[in-house]
């Protein structure tokens, strides 16, 4: 699957986009949080407080609870501030 | 029906309310609200605002359709920019016809409050005085704003 970031996640994650090969046990988006976080100083940085945390699959809102099976984007950033 | 726009180009609201009336003589009210980029009192030098592209416009219209799944509205215009803005640029707009003013003030509100909670757009203020740039906080008063119209009703 492909990950997006945005915001404060991207810039702490030092990336825009890469592509994700998690293994089986991360099922749900807050386990994929959990495993994001341990890949490196910057993601841990990202998502040191995963309740602020906002995702999104295939470009539509989800909770931490969302399965990620089948998803073609997941994209993670900071709660909104646009309007 | 509605349209729904993420731009970098500046809108001309007054022109996008006559659009959603043109040629209709069953509109009776037409609310337009514009928010602007404040200079937070001198200490605002611009406005970076980042989005998510494709999205933004799906969500934005996720919202519209809400809207008027709740009220019977006439036309909904909702544009939404992003890119480097100054004080005193527009940010967002919202146009909204309705037979009456209820349904139209209303439903503007919603979708006004509704974008700045649920649509995928951060903001960074760049400071006057040169220092460094900050990504704009979420406000808690924004959530409550958004969360009166899930508790009287779901559309």
């Amino acid at each position: 699957m492909k990950a997006v970031y945005f915001a404060w996640v991207r810039e702490r994650v030092g990336k825009n986009e890469e592509a994700l090969e998690p293994p089986a046990e991360v099922v749900t988006v807050g386990d994929l949080i959990a495993w994001l976080s341990r890949r490196g100083e910057g993601y841990a940085h990202a998502f040191e407080r995963p309740r602020v945390i906002r995702a999104a699959i295939d470009r539509a809102h989800v909770g931490h609870d969302a399965r990620i099976a089948g998803a073609r984007e997941i994209a993670f950033f900071p709660p909104m501030t646009g309007g | 029906m509605g349209t729904v726009r993420v731009q970098a180009e500046d809108f001309d609201a007054a022109a996008e309310a006559r659009l959603i009336a043109a040629g209709r003589v069953d509109v009776g009210a037409l609310v337009t609200f514009v928010g602007l980029c404040r200079d937070e009192g001198g200490r605002l030098a611009a406005l970076e605002i980042e989005h998510y592209p494709g999205m933004a416009e799906a969500e934005i219209a996720r919202v519209v359709a809400s809207a008027q799944a709740r009220w019977p509205l006439l036309g909904v215009t909702a544009i939404h920019r992003f890119g480097a803005l100054a004080p005193g640029a527009q940010i967002v707009l919202v146009a909204v016809a309705a037979a009456h003013r209820g349904d139209a003030f209303a439903a503007a509100e919603m979708l006004m409050d509704y974008l700045k909670t649920q649509a995928p757009f951060w903001k960074r203020a760049r400071r006057a005085d040169g220092g460094l740039e900050e990504w704009v906080e979420a406000k808690s008063s924004d959530d409550a704003m958004a969360a009166r119209w899930r508790s009287s009703g779901s559309p």
